[in-house]
């Protein structure tokens, strides 16, 4: 069996259990059963967050804009998220004439499977994963890009020019935004010294949002754009776009889509908590509290964190336009990951072993190069908005043709 | 020097405060917002008392909703004969609560209701017939009726007007020093 499985004592302990129940020649059986288990449990954790993610955004949005959200169905309106699906399973299923049947079938089942199989690497507890692969962060970066491709196959297969627009804006902004974000994780990858997501925790004798501020930032910002929510959700912008790539679908269809949509925040909120917040363990600095609350329970405190940040962005900035999403990925985003990542791999030539000093020192020195660099960014643009010299000039067009 | 992006720091802060807002949503049928007194709602008072089928209230009417039909009661009263009401229809799915019946009527006997929710599966169902006018509480708007608002009532509180009180004679007529103290040193 594979070493990872040594520690993974969630693993060991299901796999004993099912092969005492099994003859020894079915073992491949009894590991099978085992994977499918975890694999049972975690799809229904972050479908369960999900549903009551999608109940406490709307009641929290709700409440940011002084009214009161969804609460009526049960108690405080807990079962609302229930009655949103019986609606949509109701509902009639619509395929326009126009849409190509293999793709428009794909597209929502694809967007689905990319945000569950996520979570695949998400460990919630030091002996507790469905996988320790050692390359998990290329993994979490790699696989969300499925939802591009099924949200273009959405957007053409529908047979609608607005769903083709929606899902050209989106390709365009996802792929743009993919780059900062990869590169902000760098610096991670840098002073944890591994892929793999239970290294990366377990490397976190400071919480990397203190180690690492500039690239939580850009890390946070290219998420939301990666999630298409406000103020990024353009692809769907129902002023211009009626709801961009998935006008067409209705019912379940458009339900598995709404899904993937919220589960993607469940999805990336456990995410950050991984990356930047000390995953299982507690985020603060003395060292052992697992005494304190089990492991999953950190885990999902810090993603319902993660997920109310997401809802105060949410509810706060408005839509922007095309050239600004691009403009902000390229001319902010991108430099400051690369001048996070620098700063970074020069502290960590300078201190390969850094003591609880040191590691407060290199998290002093980010902090004073995120300010700076935000300010400095934040007056740059300020200038370059009040005179922009390096925009798009109108040709003047002769009057007289020769 | 105002840097990019502080904008966007401070409607964080904005949204933010919202949250410690008290909630400004009014749960409807459980809840009410207070209704002005002066509301011009649906279900009109009328008093059989004061009327005298003069029928002002149907030629003042825009939308000519209002249907009535009289006969000679023989009752010999002091001012004069009176007419009996035999149809008093108001066909509110097309009134427009614009008043002008209640400005229009010379004794006060129609004035506008505080009720706002005669939502009826047919059209044919949205007509107030004599009836139900005969039958409905007394308790009026305060709109155009300055008698009903200067003593303070308020038709949200539930006490009924009686028709005697209903009228403009029943408030004194302002004297010379009263109109001279408004109209002259007032100004």
């Amino acid at each position: 069996m594979d070493s990872s499985f040594d520690k993974n004592a969630l693993f060991s302990t299901l796999n004993d259990f099912y092969l005492g129940l099994l003859p020894d020649s079915l073992s491949w059986a009894a590991f099978l059963g085992t994977g499918l288990t975890i694999v049972f449990i975690l799809v229904n954790a972050v479908l369960m967050l999900t549903a009551f993610g999608t109940y406490m955004e709307r009641r929290v949005l709700g409440r940011f804009q002084t009214r009161l959200g969804p609460n009526r169905v049960g108690p405080f309106g807990l079962l609302q998220p229930l009655a949103d699906l019986l609606k949509l399973i109701m509902k009639e299923d619509l395929r326009p004439l126009m849409a190509d049947r293999l793709t428009f079938f794909l597209a929502p089942v694809l967007m689905v499977t990319s945000m569950l199989v996520v979570v695949a690497v998400v460990p919630f507890g030091s002996d507790s994963f469905l996988a320790d692969l050692n390359i998990g962060v290329l993994y979490l970066v790699g696989i969300p890009t499925i939802a591009t491709v099924s949200m273009f196959l959405g957007g053409w297969g529908s047979g609608n020019r607005f769903a083709l627009l929606g899902a050209a804006r989106a390709v365009a902004m996802l792929i743009s935004y993919e780059v900062p974000m990869i590169i902000s994780l760098a610096g991670i990858l840098i002073l944890a010294g591994s892929m793999s997501l239970v290294d990366v925790v377990e490397a976190q004798r400071l919480p990397f949002i203190l180690l690492q501020p500039m690239a939580f930032f850009v890390f946070l910002i290219a998420a939301s754009a990666e999630m298409n929510r406000s103020p990024f959700d353009l692809m769907e912008a129902e002023s211009e776009l009626t709801a961009g790539f998935h006008t067409e679908f209705s019912g379940m269809r458009f339900g598995l889509l709404q899904l993937a949509e919220f589960g993607e925040v469940v999805v990336t909120s456990a995410i950050l908590a991984t990356l930047f917040l000390r995953g299982w363990e507690n985020p603060f600095i003395p060292a052992d509290w697992s005494q304190v609350l089990p492991p999953q329970v950190w885990l999902i405190g810090k993603i319902l964190f993660f997920m109310l940040i997401f809802t105060w962005i949410r509810a706060t900035l408005p839509r922007m336009r095309i050239d600004q999403v691009m403009a902000f990925a390229w001319k902010v985003l991108f430099p400051l990951a690369v001048i996070n990542m620098f700063v970074t791999a020069a502290l960590v030539v300078a201190w390969p072993e850094p003591t609880y000093t040191q590691l407060w020192a290199i998290a002093g020195i980010n902090w004073v190069v995120a300010i700076g660099c935000l300010i400095g960014f934040s007056l740059a643009l300020d200038k370059h908005r009040k005179n922009p010299t390096a925009s798009v000039q109108l040709v003047k067009i002769p009057t007289e043709v020769a | 020097m105002m840097a990019y992006g502080l904008g966007i720091a401070k409607g964080m802060m904005v949204t933010l405060l919202n949250l410690t807002r008290k909630p400004v949503t009014v749960q409807y049928p459980e809840q009410r917002v207070t209704q002005n007194p002066r509301f011009r709602g649906e279900d009109f008072v009328w008093y059989e008392e004061r009327c005298t089928g003069c029928a002002s209230c149907a030629k003042y009417c825009p939308q000519g909703i209002i249907k009535i039909v009289t006969a000679p009661s023989g009752e010999q009263t002091q001012e004069g004969e009176t007419y009996k009401i035999e149809t008093f229809d108001i066909e509110i799915a097309r009134c427009m609560f614009c008043g002008l019946c209640v400005e229009a009527c010379p004794y006060d006997a129609l004035h506008m209701g505080t009720g706002f929710e005669r939502a009826k599966p047919r059209r044919s169902d949205l007509v107030i017939t004599v009836e139900e006018l005969r039958a409905s509480a007394k308790r009026p708007s305060t709109w155009f009726r300055p008698q009903l608002q200067n003593r303070g009532y308020d038709p949200a509180k539930g006490e009924e007007v009686p028709w005697q009180e209903a009228g403009r004679e029943s408030t004194v007529a302002p004297t010379y020093d009263d109109m001279l103290k408004r109209w002259v040193e007032g100004r």
